[in-house]
């Protein structure tokens, strides 16, 4: 492996950034491709697939045997809003295998007693966003009710293209949201990216079953996703 | 878990054999290119061994380290890739211990 190669990995996987190593089983040889900066071509459409799919393997492309090595950023799920069904989500997508990030500006919910071991910063979204920003491998879930909190930091997530965004309230609830955001200026096909009501419908009644509700409807968009498809889309 | 790795590993092996680059030491990166049948690690997977024969992550959850390990010291020495294959079909994998009736190719190459 040229050390180049191993370097530039490296780096992409520190700063969240999707890259494949490719390796020519043939000679040897290797090179890193980050995500959006695959070459055009047989092996360009090789590397696309295997963006979107994950999936790393051995392919044949322009006559040449290559190994594709996919790393891709572990998800992250970022709870806006350190309620109740914080308490009961945080642990369980913990299990899961996310990386969790709590964010709530009123210290009296923000409080490390209530959610022991778990990345919580008492501050506003716009201002933690800004320094630990969000990108089509977070998944974000706004559950203060509270538009002053919830509605930055759903615009900030539209506008990373992150692969999950849901937002806890009724349907009218979130109506009234729809229009809020309209009049922000965010476009109509990015506002129904929105997941709302939040969570699978389950019949969900106490925090930790809408926890459950939530979770899983992460994991389906995860798994489902279609990451390079959707960057254009984002608002 | 066959798409995203959801888990980070506790030591990662790229980045430590990045750090025993930079301090010099010679390096053999080992990595799962493909499985079939009850393979204990997934594509993808690496193994990184340095020329004392320390070595950081796994390729198959212990079962065949021990030979990846020792022909990482042949590749460390002399630069070339090599292509190695273990399954119950294989009675040298067998010996080596790749139990589980999965068979795995792994390939082995020098850093640098």
């Amino acid at each position: 492996m040229d050390p180049h190669s191993l370097k530039k990995l490296n780096q992409c996987r520190r700063e969240r950034r999707a890259a494949i190593l490719v390796t020519d089983l043939g000679d040897g040889r290797d090179r890193v491709v980050v995500e959006g900066d695959a070459p055009a071509g047989e092996l360009g459409e090789a590397l696309g697939a295997a963006f979107r799919s994950g999936k790393s393997g051995t392919v044949e492309a322009d006559g040449r045997n290559f190994f594709l090595n996919v790393y891709l950023p572990p998800p992250r799920l970022v709870m806006i809003g350190a309620v109740h069904i914080s308490q009961a989500l945080a642990p369980m997508a913990g299990i899961a295998g996310f990386d969790l990030h709590i964010i709530d500006p009123r210290t009296a919910f923000a409080s490390p007693e209530r959610f022991p071991g778990i990345r919580l910063d008492a501050e506003w979204p716009e201002d933690v966003l800004k320094r630990s920003p969000l990108d089509a491998y977070c998944a974000v879930a706004a559950l203060t009710h509270d538009p002053k909190i919830d509605d930055p930091a759903l615009k900030a997530a539209l506008e990373a293209g992150c692969f999950y965004i849901g937002a806890l309230g009724s349907r009218k609830t979130h109506a009234k949201r729809v229009e809020r955001l309209a009049a922000a200026g965010v476009p109509m096909s990015a506002v129904e990216r929105i997941r709302a009501p939040i969570g699978l419908s389950i019949g969900a009644a106490s925090p930790a079953e809408i926890a459950v509700a939530v979770l899983a409807e992460v994991i389906e968009a995860l798994r489902s996703r279609g990451l390079q498809a959707r960057k254009g889309e984002a608002a | 878990m066959s798409e995203i790795q959801i888990a980070h590993e506790p030591r990662d092996p790229l980045m430590i054999a990045e750090e025993w680059m930079k301090a010099g030491k010679d390096v053999a990166v080992a990595t799962v290119v493909e499985t079939w049948g009850s393979a204990p690690r997934p594509v993808g997977s690496h193994l990184v061994i340095d020329s004392d024969g320390l070595f950081e992550g796994s390729v198959s959850g212990g079962c065949v380290e021990g030979a990846v390990v020792a022909e990482a010291a042949e590749v460390i020495a002399d630069g070339k890739p090599r292509m190695l294959e273990f399954g119950v079909a294989d009675e040298t994998a067998w010996r080596v211990g790749l139990s589980c009736g999965g068979r795995i190719k792994v390939y082995v190459e020098r850093l640098g």
